[in-house]
């Protein structure tokens, strides 16, 4: 493998609550390489979004290593190695589509014309093009979720992490974002993190797929796809596409086991 | 216009209801004039007699209209408009001392929130402490405040203004509190994957998040100075404000007066709330928030 961008070894964290500590996360080691595109997938609890929000240094780890870009955390985040994607858009109603592009901009403190030439080349990215003085709410969900994904990649972070983002939206909506994702991410060569609970999702945009188990949340297996990086929507009926899905759902099962 | 008509219902009960307590209240006065002056009255005699008494228990709506005229707008016409005797004169006394406590309260309640956002001592200590504030009867602590401060030296308008913001801070501070929390964890979140720093994430997210609740708490703020600006007139000495003319009025037994000086201060109240409602209006339009 390339030298990995992000880096977990050994990874530990417990939260303390009032009905004792939770294991979120439990001896998670992974290497991720520049311009994978890595699917997390597992039930609730599995420590999938807990392992994003550590990479992007919204919680710390109580044991074991993480660097990303060979930092920590931390610094990563003030190098601006990232951009984060939530599961709603979570757009500002009283910025356009363009303000709210340009949100981390201003906060990182970009030159203004140069804001307003990132915020066209991202707007044009996403297909969003002609949309940048509309207002959140005359768009549509998908269209939304598009917005927020040009806002996490307007600032040229050379890693994307995703919790879920189209989560929210209905089955058509998400199979053709998920196309425009691939095609997304064989222009820019990002390194994709995405967490998802969807077996055909993971199974279509990944190079790797994490599948993950909870209590302790733990990595269960590491499935590498065997499928082209050019994956038309029909390749999901196809048999190498299956066999990896079926793979994927024993994984998910075996996991479980422990339950009842 | 598709509400003028239910508008206009309630406003015809509202006088029909006025007119027949006016009767019913003023009637006995009537009858024991007539009884002394040994005339037998008829029905209609009695109701018209009801109706234009010179201090009538409850004067009937057109005596108060007119009085409100012949404070307001007859006296403009005489070129007499800030005169001591008329109801603008006396609006504007109130009217200014209404928007300094306004300014001060809303000032002083924005700046207690943002310190109850940033500061976990301020978050434990100063609400139970607001809360109480509020408990205190105003009337009870407006004469000590007016005592207290022009033994100091301090007298007129900021005596009063400073009722008005005693009673205007509070639900600014409720308001802006919850406001400047609206923002949900993931907003949050955001801020931070980008780095922003205390004061982006304020500037950028929490004020812009707080306007819808800043014009709502304003609206409770601006009525609440103008109870705070008249009740602050009450007790020096009934001299001058729309305070001063409630209290004049009772002492005198005008009671036509009294309300038509109580229409003046809703009026103003109405037309205040209705600015904000405005600006509210052009705010949110603008931020592209109203839909």
């Amino acid at each position: 493998m390339k030298t990995p961008v992000i880096k977990a070894d050994h990874l530990d964290l417990v939260f303390q609550t009032n009905d004792g500590p939770v294991h979120a996360l439990s001896d998670v080691s992974l290497g991720i390489g520049k311009g994978e595109f890595v699917s997390f997938i597992g039930p609730s609890g599995c420590g999938k979004t807990t392992f994003l929000r550590c990479v992007a240094a919204l919680e710390h780890p109580t044991g074991g290593s993480l660097t990303v870009n060979g930092m920590t955390p931390d610094a990563a985040r003030q190098a601006r190695s990232y951009g984060y994607v939530f599961q709603a858009a979570g757009l500002y109603p009283w910025r356009t589509i363009a303000g709210n592009i340009r949100l981390p901009l201003e906060i990182m403190g970009f030159p203004k014309a140069e804001q307003e030439e990132r915020v066209a080349r991202v707007l044009d990215l996403v297909d969003l093009k002609g949309f940048g003085r509309k207002y959140p709410w005359q768009l549509s969900g998908g269209m939304q979720q598009r917005a927020s994904i040009a806002r996490a990649l307007a600032f040229d972070a050379d890693i994307l992490l995703m919790d879920e983002p189209f989560g929210a939206l209905d089955e058509i909506v998400r199979d053709h974002l998920n196309e425009q994702l691939l095609a997304l991410w064989a222009r820019t060569g990002k390194t994709c993190l995405f967490v998802t609970h969807s077996i055909p999702e993971a199974v279509y945009l990944s190079t790797r797929i994490v599948v993950m188990s909870p209590r302790p949340g733990r990595i269960t297996d590491v499935i590498d796809s065997p499928l082209p990086r050019d994956r038309p929507l029909d390749i999901r009926d196809t048999a190498a596409f299956l066999e990896i899905a079926h793979r994927v759902r024993e994984g998910l099962r075996a996991g479980h086991a422990y339950d009842d | 216009m598709r509400s003028l008509l239910p508008v206009l219902t309630v406003v015809m009960a509202i006088l029909a209801l006025w007119y027949g307590a006016a009767v019913m209240l003023n009637r006995q006065w009537t009858l024991d004039q007539a009884t002394r002056a040994g005339q037998d009255l008829t029905l209609a005699q009695i109701v018209a007699d009801t109706m234009a008494q010179d201090r009538p228990k409850l004067p009937a709506p057109h005596q108060v209209g007119a009085e409100l005229w012949n404070t307001t707008g007859a006296m403009v016409l005489e070129g007499r408009a800030l005169s001591k005797r008329s109801l603008i004169w006396h609006g504007w006394v109130t009217l200014s001392a209404t928007l300094l406590g306004f300014a001060i309260g809303t000032g002083a309640g924005i700046l207690l929130a943002i310190g109850i956002l940033h500061n976990r001592a301020m978050d434990m200590s100063v609400m139970p402490w607001a809360i109480a504030s509020q408990t205190i009867p105003i009337l009870a602590i407006a004469p000590m405040i007016i005592v207290v401060l022009n033994s100091v030296g301090v007298s007129g308008l900021v005596p009063k203004a400073i009722i008005s913001a005693y009673l205007s801070f509070f639900p600014v501070v409720v308001g802006m509190v919850a406001g400047f929390r609206s923002p949900d964890r993931m907003q949050l979140d955001l801020m931070n994957t980008w780095s922003a720093s205390p004061a982006q994430v304020f500037w950028k997210l929490r004020w812009p998040a707080s306007m819808p609740y800043l014009f709502t708490s304003l609206k409770v703020a601006m009525a609440a100075s103008l109870v705070g600006a008249i009740v602050g007139e009450l007790p020096t000495g009934a001299v001058r404000g729309l305070g001063a003319r409630l209290l004049a009025g009772s002492y005198y037994g005008q009671t036509v007066q009294i309300w038509a000086a109580l229409f003046a201060a809703a009026i103003l109240a109405a037309s205040l709330v209705g600015l904000i409602g405005l600006v509210q209006r052009i705010t949110l339009k603008r931020m592209g928030m109203a839909r």
